[in-house]
């Protein structure tokens, strides 16, 4: 017998007591939990929750408008972001208008790991955010890159609309595809495994800035 | 380093008698428990739904295990459409057979791995440096645990044991064996050391070719994993390697997409006390443009359908690894996780590792018995695992085994005695005007003191009560009886 | 109402103090109480060191003995948690199905406190007891049946009495029953930890719901000659400025040292 059938009948045989005309759904599930929705996605609230969850967990943030999020772009890279960032595809060309072309480098075609190492910092937008626990989520669509160019260099810088912002991860989850792979992204890479004291910075990018459109 | 169970580790109480001794080890576990549930409670009170999100999670990990068949079936064909290879395990022998087959299938003598329980557990590290493969253990907890050739003793954080003078200690003592040294003037700031953890640790990332992880949940209906962690070491195990092999107990999975909602929101809060933990990836099988190209999911039974077979002990498996009980549990506070001998530490570990193990060692068969049943565990458990419930149900066991042999225990005679005298209000009379008289032959001003024997196990440290002179139902028939 | 009291073996055999406090205490509040002389034990110390089977008989006799009753009042949190949580397992380890379903006509069991806040709805007893006390919620008082704050509304409403909070006061105290001999020295560390902590607040007396913890708690307080007397709440609440409570349990001797071999432990 395969290990897989083993394993299969072991669990048959452990579950004697569950009668053969049971159903998956015959086991209740009761979701009185809150589907979320307070304050309303996009809303100006949910927005204002966001930024101070994000800055509760070690993020820098800025609040901005689609005039002035070039500039915000430029002067975040340009203060913190170092000589050359990563851009990734399908970031909007007026976002990065302020971007020198020379510091900014593509991932067109494939950055080898070593490469992404020497970037100094990446620009993305976002799938989606969680007001409530200070999430950003990532799918690795337009403008937000495959899931090393936002872990491998020290500096992430994300821009998310406010239509994005959503209060709660039952929310989240609802907007997101399971099919591509998500990133879930609260703050800085952390530990407390020291005396459970919280450090912001291990091996993801040290610095996690964000401007918040609207 | 780790097994299923340590080899050769003492009964609990033992073990916890040399633990108590180590101050600096009492010092450190009150420290570092006292944080984390204080933390724990701050953001569990932010949530108003929070008992409606506990019922949530305790019914869908029901729901699951009733159709664990089912649900494995379907995950496998998720994953398998989604590009990705399942393999299942009998054990964790056969897991480790099958991890080790597929690293030396791509070539490579070295893989980076994130923090997983299943993978300790199993004693794959072991394995695989018997196969003649480096695996670098990458969270920082862990990399500790691994330098100091040390035993882990907490499930989230598994060197709670040490401080931040002992972590530089060994740092300095051993990075420079298993690849960057770690800088000659490293302080003990836990900013410095975990610096040096990702000096360390970079290059080993940027060139590692297979990556192994656990997971925190397998999505059935959509086949997707998940990987909850804090420094990013997880996302770096997961994405860089062209090759990703994750090694997952049976009982992770979780029916749908949606139930995630549950357990996204339930996991960080009671673990690490975070409303989110920083950094949560998912993936379904591969992807074309973005990560490894290969994905083998090895799928560990392990003791679990052993553990399943026990309708009562079956909750056990609801277990989502958060390790609040631990943190909360006054027993594990003062003697640690190494007590427990074997990965699984704490209330959890009381009444996993004998389902998991069998109750053959001695270690095993004491851990049932290493909890005053105090329920603070089953308070805070993310997914209502009633433990003290679970764990008067192995201590039944243990005994009922314990039956078996020809010679009783004194425990059991004492036991046998005991309902003798209890099954008769007249016996029970007789048996306390003898206890009230030989309590006063051992009494001096009103209290009795050190004795010798199995009683001196109460009065080394505790004066004992005399039994009353006259008991209560001596009393009620003297001044009441007539009104009965 | 027919008022059983399940004085528990325990308390029966070493703490028979506290029954007459509660059949004091409930009568003055014009209840009538009713003491079966068939009673004897609820079988949680066999239950919870795994003696399943040994605790059949004496479950069998709990559900004879009390049978017919409209409520049974216990001065102990953890013997109540054993029936309320435990009988009907015990029952089902029996395979006799008539046990189960006399286990099921069982009328409610009530721990003390319950018994006067929920069922009587009083919370001032008329009690007078001019000490400065500090409580101990019990864990199967506090976890298992869910007391919650009902001891200390009653103990706030003692005329004369000094109230003071106990810290860390929800931490076991380490008894655990067998606990306390199987690994006595976690037991011994977890009762050094509270004996600290009764002592930080500076009461002449510690309460609880429960003689087994003040057993544990006091056996240590009276090794350590703290001079703290341990008092079960019964006797707190039965006690009047008449007939104050004299016949507790025995103070521990007078202090012959510090305290600072405490809390250095």
């Amino acid at each position: 017998m395969s290990a897989r059938e083993d394993v299969l009948s072991r669990i048959r045989r452990a579950l004697a007591d569950v009668g053969d005309t049971e159903a998956p759904a015959d086991v209740p599930v009761p979701r009185h939990y809150s589907p979320g929705g307070t304050p309303p996605a996009g809303s100006q609230e949910a927005v204002k929750l966001l930024a101070e969850r994000l800055a509760d967990y070690g993020a820098a943030v800025q609040r901005v408008t689609a005039e002035t999020v070039a500039t915000a772009v430029a002067r975040a890279i340009a203060v913190r972001g170092g000589d050359c960032v990563v851009v990734p595809r399908g970031f909007p060309r007026e976002w990065q208008a302020g971007l020198a072309p020379e510091r900014v480098l593509s991932d067109a075609p494939r950055l080898s790991v070593h490469e992404l190492d020497r970037a100094d910092g990446v620009v993305t937008t976002a799938a989606a955010a969680i007001a409530g626990t200070g999430t950003l989520v990532l799918d690795g669509g337009p403008g937000q890159g495959r899931r090393a160019l936002t872990l491998v260099p020290d500096y992430h810088l994300c821009v998310v609309r406010a239509e994005q912002v959503v209060a709660s991860v039952p929310e989240a989850l609802a907007r997101l595809d399971p099919l591509r792979p998500l990133t879930f992204v609260s703050g800085p890479s952390a530990t407390s495994d020291i005396e459970l004291d919280r450090v912001e910075g291990v091996h993801g990018p040290r610095t996690l800035e964000v401007l918040l459109i609207g | 380093m780790s097994d299923a169970a340590f080899l050769g580790m003492p009964s609990f109480p033992k073990a916890a008698r040399n633990a108590l001794a180590d101050t600096q080890l009492r010092r450190n576990l009150a420290h570092a428990t006292g944080t984390i549930r204080q933390k724990r409670a701050d953001v569990v009170g932010e949530l108003d739904d929070w008992e409606e999100l506990r019922e949530a999670g305790r019914a869908i990990k029901e729901r699951t295990l009733r159709h664990l068949d089912h649900y494995l079936l379907q995950l496998e064909e998720r994953v398998t459409a989604a590009g990705g290879q399942v393999h299942w395990a009998r054990d964790g022998e056969e897991a480790c057979r099958i991890v080790t087959d597929l690293i030396r299938a791509t070539g490579e003598r070295e893989v980076v791995k994130v923090k997983s329980m299943a993978t300790q557990e199993i004693g794959l590290n072991e394995a695989l440096a018997d196969a003649g493969i480096a695996a670098y253990e990458t969270d920082l907890a862990e990399l500790i645990v691994q330098l100091g050739e040390d035993h882990p003793s907490h499930i989230l954080v598994p060197a709670i044991h040490r401080n931040r003078a002992e972590i530089r200690e060994i740092f300095l003592r051993a990075m420079a064996e298993y690849g960057a040294a770690a800088p000659a003037d490293l302080g003990d700031d836990p900013r410095q050391l975990a610096e040096a953890a990702r000096q360390h640790l970079r290059e080993k990332f940027l060139r590692a070719k297979v990556g192994i992880s656990g997971a925190n949940f397998l999505v059935a209906d959509t086949g997707t994993a998940v990987v909850v962690e804090s420094e990013g070491n997880g996302r770096m195990c997961l994405t860089l390697p062209e090759t990703l092999i994750s090694v997952v107990g049976i009982e992770k999975t979780v029916p749908t997409w949606q139930d995630l909602e549950v357990f996204l929101q339930l996991l960080p809060r009671s673990s690490t006390g975070e409303r989110m933990n920083p950094y949560t990836s998912t993936w379904t099988g591969t992807a074309a443009d973005d990560g490894p190209r290969a994905f083998h999911l090895v799928l560990l039974d392990g003791g679990r359908t052993d553990t399943l077979a026990d309708p009562i002990g079956r909750q056990a498996l609801n277990c989502i690894r958060c390790s609040a009980c631990l943190n909360v549990c006054p027993v594990y506070e003062r003697v640690g996780g190494h007590a427990y001998g074997s990965v699984y530490p704490g209330p959890i570990g009381a009444i996993l590792g004998p389902q998991l193990r069998g109750t053959s060692s001695e270690v095993d068969r004491s851990l049932p018995f290493a909890s005053t049943l105090c329920g603070a565990c089953y308070d805070v458990c993310p997914v209502k695992i009633n433990i003290p419930e679970v764990l008067v149900h192995l201590r039944a066991r243990v005994v009922d085994e314990s039956r078996e042999r020809r010679m009783p225990t004194p425990e059991r005679l004492a036991m046998t005695a005991a309902r003798w005298v209890l099954s008769e209000p007249s016996r029970l009379g007789t048996a306390q005007r003898a206890a009230s008289a030989g309590g006063r032959l051992l009494s001096r001003r009103g209290r009795i003191g050190r004795l010798p024997g199995p009683l001196s196990a109460w009065t080394d440290a505790r004066d004992a009560p005399v039994p009353a002179e006259e008991s209560f139902r001596t009393w009620w028939r003297r001044t009441r009886d007539e009104r009965t | 109402m027919r008022i059983a009291l399940f004085i528990t073996c325990f308390n029966d055999t070493l703490y028979p103090a506290t029954g007459r406090a509660v059949v004091t205490l409930l009568e003055r509040l014009g209840c009538t109480v009713e003491f079966p002389m068939e009673q004897t034990c609820c079988g949680q110390m066999h239950f919870n060191t795994g003696y399943q089977r040994e605790c059949v008989p004496l479950v069998r006799r709990f559900t004879e003995v009390f049978a017919g009753y409209d409520a049974v009042v216990t001065p102990s949190g953890s013997c109540a948690g054993m029936v309320r949580e435990y009988h009907g397992r015990v029952a089902e380890v029996s395979g006799d199905a008539r046990l189960a379903s006399a286990v099921q006509a069982l009328p409610e069991v009530y721990e003390l406190s319950e018994f006067l806040v929920d069922v009587l709805q009083v919370t001032d007893v008329g009690a007078y007891f001019p000490h400065r006390v500090t409580y101990h919620p019990t864990c199967h008082s506090l976890r298992m049946l869910g007391v919650g704050d009902k001891p200390l509304t009653l103990l706030r409403a003692v005329r004369g009495i000094d109230l003071v909070e106990l810290p860390a006061a929800e931490q076991c105290c380490g008894f655990g029953g067998t606990f306390a001999v199987k690994n006595s020295d976690t037991s011994v560390a977890m009762c050094a930890d509270k004996v600290r902590h009764v002592l930080d607040t500076g009461a002449e007396v510690l309460s609880a719901g429960d003689n087994s913890c003040l057993m544990h708690i006091g056996g240590t307080l009276s090794r350590l000659r703290t001079g703290v007397r341990t008092v079960h709440l019964a006797e707190i609440l039965a006690s009047t400025e008449e007939k104050p409570a004299t016949d507790g349990p025995q103070p521990s001797p007078l202090p012959r040292r510090t305290t600072e071999g405490v809390r250095s432990r």
